[in-house]
């Protein structure tokens, strides 16, 4: 559900093809192989359509599925303009047809909307608890295993800790229920030990920020080093045996050579993760919401959920929606200029 | 991503460590640092286990061991396996597994046939309209979903509220797990690829029996991320499914555990105490971990190498 604007890193698609330049003699011809090095000139388009058909049929089912389930949607959010009843005519579209433009009042509704700016304020105290809290802990995981040499002991430990990674939402979250809620296991033991009769903190909304915090640490710490894991990797033997030779010690080996291998990644996810500074919610936050109310629980995501789909105000859901998407793609922006400034790649590479 | 682009190192330096050996140059251990390593990587994985383990250890306990501890079992006394007979004697949760697995195994299937296709037509350099068709696929990534509201609305206009096609459909394509595909393709030799022309093989025979069989690693993690996406699947259940019984698992478990429902049909059985209704919200719990967790540690082992393709050739 979510409207992410910098989700995965999209790698770009010059730096694979460059790196392959698939020519080789005999393969440019008419009857040469699809693929052989870049489009020629010597080949035309005509010869280029038959040669290639197979290979373009395959792809389309997927480009198909994209256009109605991403692209279709994405224009689908003009909506946000108009004053959108579903019933104004028969469809989706014929309804969009029919129904009324406002300009931008969906969009001026939002500065009185105390619901908007709670959900706002949400967004932000929780995905800035996530930064803090939840960012540094997979770069210390994979330090931890990263110097474990025993070779089961570490797969052993990779397994436990990508496995609640798999688990769903509404599995984590009956997990934490069990553990943290009114039945669960730290009541019972309050009981027994006559601590306290009520506890549970999966309906205290005071509570609730740090409660979702640890249930996303809980559920994607482990997989988190995964990425870290692989720069490791990647470090030069040499330059820890050298360093050795030197007379630097395991700190100073971590120090020089660990950290500096760590950093363009750290730099890269630090980049992504303020881009999605707007993206946190869906799932985590509509199971959650009855137990802890929408004042504490609130996020954008949840909100245009809610306003939408729940009460039928489609178009000023779509326009918060809009206004998500832009200050999530300013966010990265922002957070590259920062990552370029301080000499890191970021997301994007500066030209 | 040049970022961390030095696929060159990988093996030498993951090779170097993977028999275990500490190199000569390197200090030994400190009793204090082992202890202080151990500990942090014990409490890391019991925090992951623990809770694990009491929920299953709750779910196959019997009624007299759940009253007498009144709640979560830490050990189980009694073993008694009547909540999962009862779940999976037909009724509400069997229902909802037959849901969540008809899903999972079509869609998964479904998912990768489309995904494999298009990376491997995707994964030659040069074809024809290979760059529009790549930027139409990568676009969306940065865009990400669209918004629900206009998805919501074109389900609707669709006809597939209500349907399973609504629990497949809208997530049949992951593009990021297209381009993961399609690096690894282009990874495989060409030359072999060619040699095959020459023999006149097709498109589709080079893909069926030279490419897939090459690339089983990369198949295997690429499925599990689909099937783990639609088996944890609880939104779309959540706002396209409004029949009960066509409900996937994880709604019904939200429904049994967090809104604290009975299953229908197992009212009567809890009521009287027979079944704890705790067995039965922990069974519940166990039967919606249990595939992914049973699966994924085959395939944990190519998670890294699948990961370093996406992220570094993409």
């Amino acid at each position: 559900m979510s409207q992410s604007t910098a989700p995965h890193p999209p790698p770009p698609p010059s730096a694979a093809e460059t790196r392959q330049p698939r020519r080789g003699p005999g393969r440019r011809g008419r009857t040469g192989a699809p693929g052989a090095g870049r489009p020629s000139a010597r080949v035309p388009l005509r010869h280029r359509l038959r040669r290639d058909y197979p290979l373009i049929l395959m792809t389309l089912p997927a480009v198909v599925l994209l256009i109605v389930f991403a692209y279709v949607p994405i224009a689908g959010n003009v909506i946000a303009f108009q004053f959108f009843s579903p019933y104004a005519g028969d469809g989706f579209f014929d309804s969009m047809a029919n129904s009324a433009w406002t300009g931008m009042e969906n969009f001026s509704r939002m500065l009185d909307d105390r619901d908007f700016w709670n959900a706002v304020q949400n967004t932000l105290l929780f995905s800035s608890l996530q930064l803090l809290f939840y960012f540094p802990i997979p770069i210390a995981l994979a330090l931890l295993i990263n110097s474990i040499l025993h070779r089961r002991l570490r797969a052993w430990a990779q397994a436990v800790l990508y496995l609640p990674h798999f688990f769903s939402w509404v599995l984590v979250i009956t997990v934490f229920q069990q553990m943290f809620g009114g039945a669960g296991l730290v009541a019972q033991l309050f009981r027994d030990w006559g601590v306290s009769d009520s506890f549970d903190l999966m309906t205290d909304p005071g509570f609730f920020k740090w409660l979702i915090t640890a249930q996303v640490i809980w559920k994607d710490a482990g997989w988190g080093i995964i990425v870290f894991l692989a720069a490791l990797s990647t470090v030069n033997a040499e330059l820890y045996e050298s360093a050795a030779a030197d007379g630097a010690g395991r700190w100073r080996r971590m120090w020089h050579i660990t950290l500096p291998a760590l950093r363009p990644v750290i730099a890269l996810l630090l980049v992504l993760q303020v881009g999605n500074m707007l993206t946190i919610g869906g799932e985590q936050y509509l199971i959650q919401r009855t137990a802890v109310g929408p004042g504490a629980s609130e996020v954008l995501d949840s909100y245009v959920w809610n306003t939408g789909i729940q009460n039928g105000d489609f178009s000023y859901a779509a326009a918060i929606g809009i206004v998500k998407g832009v200050f999530s793609v300013l966010l990265v922006l922002a957070a590259n200029r920062v990552a370029h400034a301080m000499g890191e790649q970021g997301v994007y590479q500066r030209r | 991503m040049t970022a961390i682009d030095t696929t060159a190192g990988v093996r030498e330096a993951d090779e170097l460590r993977a028999d275990g050996r500490r190199p000569v140059w390197e200090e030994k251990p400190t009793a204090i640092g082992q202890g202080a390593k151990g500990a942090a990587l014990t409490v890391a994985l019991l925090i992951i286990l623990f809770p694990v383990w009491i929920v299953f250890a709750t779910s196959i306990s019997d009624a007299e061991t759940i009253s007498r501890t009144g709640g979560l079992v830490v050990w189980p006394d009694g073993i008694s396996l009547d909540a999962y007979r009862e779940l999976l004697s037909g009724g509400e949760v069997s229902q909802a597994m037959i849901v969540s697995i008809g899903v999972t195994v079509v869609g998964t299937l479904f998912s990768m046939v489309v995904s494999v296709l298009a990376a491997y037509g995707l994964s030659r350099l040069g074809t024809f309209a290979h760059r529009p068709l790549l930027f139409t696929l990568m676009a969306t990534m940065f865009f990400g979903g669209a918004g629900i509201i206009p998805t919501y609305l074109l389900i609707q206009s669709l006809g597939l509220m209500n349907t399973y096609a609504a629990l497949i459909l809208p997530m049949a394509v992951n593009v990021f797990n297209i381009l993961v595909l399609r690096a690894f393709f282009m990874n495989i030799g060409q030359e072999i690829i060619d040699s095959a022309r020459i023999d006149g093989a097709g498109e589709l025979r080079i893909l069926l029996q030279l490419v897939l069989p090459l690339s089983r690693a990369v198949l295997a993690v690429i499925s599990l991320f689909y099937a783990v996406a639609y088996w944890g699947n609880w939104f779309a259940g959540f706002i396209y499914i409004t029949d009960q019984d066509k409900l996937p698992l994880q709604n019904i478990l939200q429904q049994i555990v967090l809104a604290n429902e009975r299953p229908a049909g197992m009212a009567q059985l809890i009521g009287t105490g027979q079944i704890p209704s705790l067995a039965v919200q922990t069974a519940v719990m166990i039967l919606a971990l249990l595939p992914v967790a049973v699966l994924s540690p085959f395939v944990q082992r190519h998670f890294k190498k699948g990961m370093l393709i996406g992220a570094v050739k993409g």
